[in-house]
């Protein structure tokens, strides 16, 4: 059991909200609000005179962590995950439950806490690794260090108010990045920085997780998670609701969060079209077959039409477009775009079509497929209606992708170079 | 072998967090391991105050000299306030050395409860993003003030020199002197900071405290009193025994034996239960400041 690094048993953690046990800014409000109990029970006796609204932001976490493993918890906003931490570092107490913890424990909840702008950089570093827990030894064996990878050193007189934001942020992440406890909790601060420093502070937080440290990391970045990560919790409403492998749980979390879209469903007179021609259903599916709100840009996915023929027509096309949120068309698309023996069949009656859209072609963001029928070049039959969806976007392989780009799609495309270089 | 150093080490180090009910442990011992961050945190208040005043170390010289000059002016030359001056070579000691020797431990005391009482909502970004025994913020803010203490003691001693007066040997007590001053602004500040976390009129309120404490204090006149109650109601003031004990040790005179021994009690009732109720409030004050 002792390469049990951290055990969460029953942690949970309540706040009041509202009601009688209410924060009370000033003591005006206090006493107004004694009065105001006092009051109530005088008029109604026996009333239960505390309207307290209860919060738990953590109920019931039992989380086990190995020694050496990158935990990275994940979920939405308000799911526990930074109040987790917080518990962690003993910033706040638990209500409930019980946390172990074996091993010196470093937090970074932010990157630059108790930095002064009065004050030098040099001093900056002493103050904020104090901060952290750093003893003053250890700060001046690791001063060298950190100066090299803050990138400052020309500015390390100079107070730390007229540094430019970048600087202020390498110089405190560098701090940071110097704290070598045997558990390190880390809350999001990756999402600060240019990009070539932000690689720079992942370079380091895998050396950290690589020298057979524990690390917590709360993130709202898939990727980061992905990257790092060996084990992902994912949280919900103050609850574990999935624990495993990266890959799985947040590909599960991003599938949950667009909630019931990516399929509709039209019956009678709801369904677009006229009385010969008439669209059913319309449905996004996964890569496994299966309707889903959320797809990856790095998988393919599959737009699925049900539509129904009374009465067969002669030059009929079946389409859709593929719209981003604003309305804009990014493209429309018809079964008969390509040559004409590879068109599929139109049948009286009951027709299902599917439409792959190859994997990596998307941008991030909220797109919507519209359905569009008409009869080539005389008049539309099926113009509205539509199913919206999200991508997500998976940065892919490359060490220098953006996690937003701009543009309506992003298509992978392959460079080459056409000298030889000679 | 190797496993059995291991599993030694992790039981060694091992953390557990639970929560407290009821009355928590003092926990002082874990003030020391701290020690360094309580330096830090002085050290950056002190840098701070001097970096940013323009006239800087200036300031510990002027305040108290401009205060004495002017409580000299109104309250000797025009009010002719009655003090009790001790008689050094049989002259009595001036009102400016009189009323200097009360400024002393007053500036060390008020300045020290005023950032003292506001420190914890005034480091409010540290309680919520990093742990560390919250009493350090009092603590530093209190401790903060000596340096300027140290400059106004120089020009104090520059003032005697001046008025050709030698101090006492009972200045060999001030030390104690000033740790009672300090115990008596960090028991209060106690107090004060943990309220101001969930009622932010008590910042308001502290300067109009100060001030009022001031006047019930012998800064700028001796009491005297014909009716023990008085002057017993009036020594609860832990000031009152702290500046008449300054004088006594600065300049001589009837050692204030009585009263000191009240202050001790009353700073050490103060301290115990501000301690208490800090140590109370502080599992709260990352949720609510």
């Amino acid at each position: 059991m002792s390469d049990i690094s951290v055990h969460i048993e029953g942690v949970g953690k309540r706040f009041h909200i509202g009601g009688a046990m209410q924060k009370n800014d000033t003591l005006r409000d206090a006493i107004v609000a004694a009065a105001q109990r006092g009051l109530e029970r005088v008029r109604h006796p026996g009333s239960v005179t505390s309207k307290t609204e209860v919060l738990w932001a953590l109920r019931d976490v039992d989380i086990e962590v190995r020694e050496g493993e990158v935990l990275g918890l994940i979920g939405g906003n308000g799911a526990g995950k930074s109040t987790l931490l917080k518990l962690l570092s003993r910033i706040t107490e638990p209500t409930e439950g019980t946390m172990t913890l074996n091993g010196r424990v470093g937090s970074l909840l932010e990157v630059g806490t108790g930095f002064h702008p009065e004050l030098t950089g040099r001093e900056n570093i002493f103050l904020n690794g104090a901060i952290l827990g750093m003893t003053r030894e250890e700060i001046d064996s690791r001063f060298d260090d950190i100066v090299e990878f803050s990138e400052i050193s020309r500015f390390l007189d100079t107070p730390v108010k007229r540094y430019s934001s970048g600087m202020y942020v390498r110089l405190a992440f560098a701090v940071a990045a110097h704290l070598e406890p045997e558990i390190l909790l880390i809350d999001e601060v990756l999402a600060v920085g240019d990009a070539a420093f932000q690689r720079k502070c992942l370079g380091r937080m895998e050396d950290v997780a690589g020298s057979g440290r524990t690390v917590i990391f709360v993130s709202h970045n898939m990727q980061t998670v992905r990257a790092l990560c060996t084990r992902v919790v994912e949280l919900k409403e103050g609850r574990v609701i999935n624990d495993g492998p990266p890959r799985a749980v947040i590909d599960q979390y991003l599938k949950l969060q667009g909630g019931t879209d990516g399929i509709v469903e039209w019956e009678g007179d709801e369904m677009p079209g006229d009385d010969d021609v008439y669209v059913a259903a319309l449905r996004i599916l996964g890569p496994d077959g299966a309707p889903t709100p959320v797809v990856l840009s790095t998988e393919p996915f599959t737009v699925e039409m049900d539509f129904h023929i009374d009465r067969m027509l002669d030059d009929l096309t079946v389409g859709f477009d593929l719209a981003l949120g604003d309305g804009t068309i990014a493209f429309r698309t018809y079964h008969t775009d390509v040559d004409p023996s590879l068109w599929p069949g139109l049948h009286l009656g009951r027709n299902r079509f599917q439409c792959e859209i190859p994997a990596d072609t998307l941008n991030a963001g909220r797109y919507s497929v519209l359905p569009r029928i008409s009869v080539h070049k005389q008049r539309w039959i099926v113009h509205r209606g539509s199913v919206s969806f999200d991508v997500h976007r998976d940065p892919g392989a490359s060490p220098f992708a953006l996690a937003d780009k701009p543009g309506a799609v992003a298509p992978l495309l392959r460079w080459q170079s056409i000298f030889d270089g000679s | 072998m190797t496993t059995g150093a291991a599993a030694e080490q992790a039981v060694r180090t091992a953390r557990v967090i639970k929560p407290t009910r009821g009355w928590a442990a003092l926990r002082l011992g874990e003030l020391w391991e701290y020690r360094e961050l309580l330096y830090f945190l002085t050290w950056r208040d002190i840098k701070v105050r001097y970096k940013q005043a323009v006239l800087g170390v200036a300031w510990a010289v002027l305040q108290p000299v401009l205060t004495m000059v002017v409580f000299t002016i109104v309250f000797q030359k025009l009010m002719h306030i009655s003090y009790n001056p001790a008689i050094v070579n049989g002259k009595a000691i001036p009102y400016a050395i009189f009323t200097y020797t009360g400024l002393l431990p007053w500036n060390l005391f008020s300045g020290a409860l005023s950032r003292a009482g506001t420190s914890v909502v005034g480091n409010a970004g540290l309680l919520t993003k990093v742990y560390f025994p919250r009493l350090v913020i009092p603590i530093s803010a209190v401790l903060g003030g000596l340096v300027d203490f140290v400059i106004a003691f120089i020009v104090f001693l520059a003032l005697m020199a001046a008025y050709h007066i030698a101090p006492t040997w009972h200045i060999v007590f001030l030390p104690l002197l000033v740790l009672l001053a300090m115990a008596t602004a960090l028991a209060v500040g106690l107090w004060l900071s943990a309220l101001n976390v969930l009622y932010r009129d008590v910042g308001y309120i502290i300067p109009f405290v100060i001030q009022l404490w001031m006047f019930m204090s012998p800064v700028i006149y001796s009491p005297t009193f014909h009716n023990p109650l008085y002057k017993l109601i009036y020594g609860l003031n832990p000031m009152a025994g702290v500046i008449v004990g300054f004088r006594w040790a600065l300049t001589g005179g009837a050692p204030p034996s009585g009263l000191l021994a009240l202050s001790v009690v009353i700073v050490v009732v103060l301290l115990v239960t501000g301690l208490v109720y800090f140590k109370r409030m502080e599992r709260t004050f990352a949720d609510v400041v």
